[in-house]
């Protein structure tokens, strides 16, 4: 059977994809070898949120998807903004850069001193000197938003193969477990297993932990991250932890976060756990008393250089990527998904797609 | 705090205790860790304006004289570990504990199933509702009707008449030939044909309806009333008070997490062999986590687990014939008074499954991928990690699977204050 584009991935971008390029005309087949969401996309806490980091642009651009989308309610959306918090006087000049960064990309933030920042947060510890308040971040269920995506996919045209795994790329198509074969241009949007179909572009599984709790009353109304966070993203040798609490409705809180790599064990590491907690008392003390539900783990993407490969493969016939997102594949896929879809038209394109060819990581 | 014994119980119900007086008797260390705050289990619970009956009295009086038996009252388990160990939480804090061997007691709980109403307040699992009168909650002159299967409505049923409820009708879904069946088998259990009959007089007066069940409860802000169904004949039944008994589900969790192997029919049970041992070396399982089998089968199994573990393997093999008659007798149980399908297909659309998270019966059915459940209606997601709805959806759609044993082997076991988790990993042993 001839399809137009054959997506690779039921996760978060793989379904972006599928819903863009199916509105754009193309016939489209997404091929998921387990369920959707069931990967990377729905261990991750669905945080939309602006790094000043080489993902700024496409994040941006992602943000206004998000806030654009139709029928958003069922992603449930909430415009929760996110609050970078210093631990000492000594992140205040961070944030002060990171402010200014933002603004040169016409993202709002506002500088919070000691008592913005309490009057905002009253939970937080008395001691903390301050903070940035980045309102237009915001937080989606993301295993609603991936069975919202492939809804509209579905209804502009698009197929969904599910519980069948692609074994090869054949040149021009696909083989699945069965031995059918599948033609058309093909995108890889696997995740963390990106690597297996498609070994010169390397992708490592770096594990991180959540924990959830009951619902209970708070006054918690931000995405709260400790400003160290970022030395955490870009730290890739052993295991990082950093504050990093989200409220959902309800009253329950997501708590996390941590970064191990060169792990494949899911198991939940206590003392990982421990450290994480930890980290987040220094920031919530109050958070001691509240009871956990559960804990799970996750495999975010990563690649050696932090950016995604978004485009196409040099070297095979018709073959794309979209994978390699780290922590960010929630908050970009909408990005990802238009810049993949206007480079395989060939249309004009938004921004510049050279710094996610991945092309760098064959000629490396 | 870190303590180690020889063994370790998980449970001082029938089969905990039975094991503890086992293994102290031959000259072995044992903590005795227990969620309620006195021994004796579900079956064992005494009523808090009686005076302790001679039996219990007796039961506390050996715990607390035995040196060798430390007893740890009011403990959760939120964390094990197949060395092993267990960690539990109370309200004082958090305990390591760690044993040469591990005897898993920890019995069973409710198995609801959701109808029309199910969520008012007023409707409460039987031996929930027969739990709460026992701790001093007042139903003197509530109205009170008992509907489900099999002997613990009888059991609950009594508890409340002594307290003072009216009982205005018990339920029973069984149909009267069938029970006739059940009770004519009796004889081969003496001391259960006395219970039932002391049990039966004491309810002299109350209508017990067969091959009847409730299908809708009914009220505002709270149970008014029930409407029943008996062979096509529907009536409304005012009460205050709804005490429903389907049955009883295995507490598996902690064998799940320590790895042991179980078997699905369709609820989980631990596999064991004659010995009361698991698949896991080192860990054993007595008591209604083996299969439902009552009381006195799971004093024996605590028992040949206690002699297995002790190593006097002569003694343990020396109760098989009992054992045998009396899980015979858990076998006539369940068979007698197996759920009848129409108990299955009360529940429509509207009606809520999973009430943490007030999922719908509906909610679920238009999930397309059966798989896909959890995550998109966050099912068994809420603070009682799917103990309830998980066990109902097991009943009401069988083909559904929902969790997989990975995704519930994971800490903490039960709800656990993040303090707990966050210090337990100093205590954790370097690996």
């Amino acid at each position: 059977m001839s399809h137009d584009l054959i997506v690779i991935g039921g996760g978060i971008v793989g379904a972006a994809i599928a819903s863009t390029a199916s509105e754009a005309g193309l016939r489209t087949t997404l091929i998921e070898s387990a369920l959707p969401a069931t990967g990377a996309t729905g261990s991750g806490m669905g945080h939309l949120v602006i790094l000043d980091d080489a993902l700024l642009a496409l994040s941006v651009r992602s943000l206004e998807l998000w806030r654009t989308l139709p029928d958003r309610p069922g992603t449930e959306y909430r415009n929760t903004g996110t609050i970078w918090i210093a631990e000492t006087e000594d992140d205040l000049p961070g944030l002060e850069e990171q402010s200014l960064h933002l603004a040169t990309h016409q993202v709002a933030s506002h500088l919070l001193d000691h008592r913005d920042l309490h009057a905002l947060e009253p939970d937080l510890a008395g001691d903390l000197p301050g903070g940035l308040l980045v309102p237009g971040d915001a937080t989606v269920y993301a295993p609603k938003a991936v069975a919202h995506l492939l809804g509209r996919a579905r209804r502009a045209g698009a197929h969904l193969l599910l519980g069948q795994k692609v074994v090869a790329l054949t040149g021009g198509g696909v083989r699945l477990a069965d031995g059918e074969k599948l033609t058309g241009v093909v995108v890889v949007a696997t995740g963390p297993s990106g690597s297996e179909l498609l070994p010169e572009l390397p992708v490592m599984p770096r594990k991180g932990h959540l924990v959830v709790t009951e619902r209970a009353p708070s006054t918690i109304t931000h995405q709260l991250v400790e400003a160290g966070y970022l030395h955490g993203v870009r730290e890739t040798r052993h295991a990082t932890v950093a504050m990093n609490v989200q409220p959902r409705p309800g009253g329950q809180l997501l708590v996390g976060s941590s970064r191990e790599s060169g792990i494949q064990d899911r198991a939940v590491s206590v003392s990982v756990v421990s450290r994480m907690l930890m980290r987040v008392f220094r920031f919530l003390p109050a958070l001691r008393e509240r009871k956990a539900i559960r804990i799970w783990t996750g495999f975010r993407p990563a690649t050696p250089d932090g950016l995604p490969f978004i485009g196409q493969v040099p070297g095979r016939t018709d073959v794309w990527a979209a994978f390699g997102h780290e922590g960010l594949g929630i908050t970009t896929a909408l990005g990802t998904a238009e810049l993949l879809v206007d480079l395989l038209l060939n249309r004009p394109v938004r921004l510049d797609p050279k710094p996610f060819n991945p092309a760098r990581a064959i000629e490396a | 705090m870190t303590e180690h014994f020889d063994v370790l119980i998980l449970g001082a119900g029938p089969a905990g205790l039975a094991a503890a007086e086992t293994l102290a008797h031959a000259g072995r260390t044992v903590g005795l860790v227990d969620e309620q705050t006195d021994p004796g289990g579900q079956i064992g619970r005494r009523a808090i304006r009686q005076r302790p009956g001679r039996a219990f009295r007796k039961t506390l009086t050996r715990l607390r004289a035995n040196d060798r038996i430390t007893y740890f009252p009011s403990q959760r388990v939120v964390d094990c570990d197949p060395h092993p160990a267990l960690v539990t939480e109370s309200d004082l804090g958090y305990t390591r504990l760690t044993g040469a061997s591990l005897i898993l007691a920890p019995g069973a709980r409710e198995l609801v199933l959701p109808f029309p109403g199910w969520t008012l307040p007023g409707v409460l699992g039987a031996g929930g509702l027969q739990a709460l009168t026992k701790s001093g909650w007042p139903v003197r002159g509530r109205n009170v009707v008992f509907a489900g299967s099999g002997p613990l409505l009888i059991a609950s049923a009594h508890t409340l008449k002594k307290e003072g409820a009216r009982i205005r009708v018990i339920v029973e879904q069984t149909a009267r030939r069938e029970i006739a069946r059940f009770v004519a088998k009796l004889p081969a259990w003496p001391s259960k044909a006395i219970q039932t009959l002391t049990f039966t007089l004491g309810l002299a007066g109350i209508p017990y309806y067969t091959d009847a069940w409730v299908t809708e409860a009914l009220g505002e802000e709270r149970l008014e009333a029930v409407r029943i169904v008996q062979r096509g004949r529907s009536s409304v039944v005012s009460c205050d008070f709804l005490g429903t008994s389907l049955g009883l589900i295995p507490n598996v969790e902690v064998a799940l997490r320590l790895g042991c192997a179980l078997s699905h029919d369709p609820h989980p049970t631990v596999r064991v062999d004659s010995l009361q041992a698991t698949s896991q070396p080192g860990i054993y399982a007595a008591g209604e986590i083996t299969g439902i089998g009552g009381a006195e089968l799971a004093r024996l199994e605590g028992t040949i687990a206690g002699h297995a573990v002790a190593g006097e393997l002569s003694k343990a093999r020396a109760l098989a014939p009992r054992h045998a008659h009396w899980a015979r007798f858990g076998a006539e149980v369940a068979r007698h008074f197996a759920l009848r399908d129409p108990l299955r297909e009360l529940a429509g659309s509207q009606t809520i499954l999973c009430r943490c998270e007030d999922v719908t019966l509906g909610e679920i059915d238009a999930v397309a991928d059966t798989g896909s459940i959890k995550l998109l209606t966050r099912l068994g997601m809420g603070p009682c990690q799917g103990r309830i709805c998980r066990a109902a959806l097991a009943e009401l759609r069988p083909g559904y699977g929902t969790v997989t044993p990975s995704e519930i082997s994971r800490p903490p076991l039960f709800p656990a204050r993040l303090d707990t988790l966050a210090d337990q990993a100093l205590k954790e042993p370097s690996s």
